[in-house]
């Protein structure tokens, strides 16, 4: 059996069909018990006091917005080298999940700055780039709107996701490329000197499987709509000709 | 049983309270649109099928 089998998408709805109640089931028990868990049975911080259970929709909303907009460069890849439609839909479905991953990340950095750095918001470079990023994902999803022509808004979309996968990429390491900003590194680092406790760790690790699942169930159902959807107009245009 | 956020509680409840939010508003419109197409392809469907 070959990858690109779920090119179709009679069989990606099919198997996306038989898959997404399993994995709607696992993103509901992982979100809850990293969510419980984080918030009511984890210490607070020695120095951010009870801040520290921001970090529980932060960074795994952060990890996502990064990845969303990574997995729909390579569905654009897919769609420019192989023409599947299914690739060009997946990323366009993904695209409203990776902004709202990107609103999450830059709303909660701001509630959790405020009382650690003092200021809501500042032209730091991991934050700029995150707030470039979402940009980026609002001008994609409209360049998709503006377009009729599907496949010229697939073109079009997959050459702006090309573009914004440096803003992606730099959202991640902005932080070692300038050493400045209010910015921490990274908070999932092995190093033992750099990593968090284990006690904020594990239930960390658990949302964070959370919500990579939940972006997993959003993009296999939105990818079904937009199948549909394309179906649909194909089938009102020949009816419109006949 | 609610942990004591302590003078924080505003910037962690509302972080959660944003999260949830914009969490259930991605999944309710993804559902309700995935809904909404499949009756409207199925409706046309079964209109060329008869």
């Amino acid at each position: 059996m070959s990858f690109w089998e779920y090119a179709n998408p009679v069989k990606f709805i099919r198997t996306t069909d038989k898959v997404l109640p399993w994995v709607w089931a696992l993103t509901g028990i992982s979100l809850v018990t990293g969510l419980v868990w984080g918030f009511f049975f984890t210490p607070d911080d020695f120095r951010q006091g009870s801040t520290v259970k921001i970090i529980y929709i932060h960074v795994p909303s952060a990890l996502m917005a990064i990845n969303a907009w990574l997995m729909m460069l390579v569905a654009s890849l897919i769609w420019i080298v192989r023409r599947h439609h299914v690739s060009a839909l997946a990323a366009r479905a993904a695209a409203p999940v990776g902004a709202v991953m990107t609103l999450i990340a830059l709303a909660t950095g701001a509630f959790w700055g405020q009382p650690m750095w003092g200021t809501w918001w500042a032209w730091d470079p991991r934050l700029t780039s995150f707030l470039i990023l979402f940009l980026f994902y609002l001008g994609y999803m409209a360049l998709w709107e503006a377009i009729e022509n599907d496949d010229t808004a697939a073109d079009l979309t997959s050459i702006l996701c090309l573009v914004g996968s440096v803003f992606a990429i730099l959202s991640r390491y902005a932080v070692n490329f300038w050493n400045q900003g209010l910015h921490q590194g990274a908070t999932l680092s092995l190093d033992k000197e750099e990593n968090i406790s284990d006690v904020f760790w594990f239930p960390l690790l658990v949302c964070i499987a959370g919500f990579v699942l939940l972006f997993i169930a959003l993009v296999f159902l939105r990818t079904q709509t937009e199948i549909r959807a394309r179906r649909t107009r194909a089938l009102l245009a020949r009816e419109g000709q006949a | 049983m609610m942990p004591d956020l302590g003078k924080y509680a505003f910037a962690v409840l509302s972080s959660y309270g944003v999260t949830i939010v914009l969490l259930a508003v991605i999944v309710l419109v993804s559902v309700w649109r995935a809904r909404k197409v499949k009756t409207a392809l199925d409706e046309i469907e079964n209109r060329r099928g008869s």
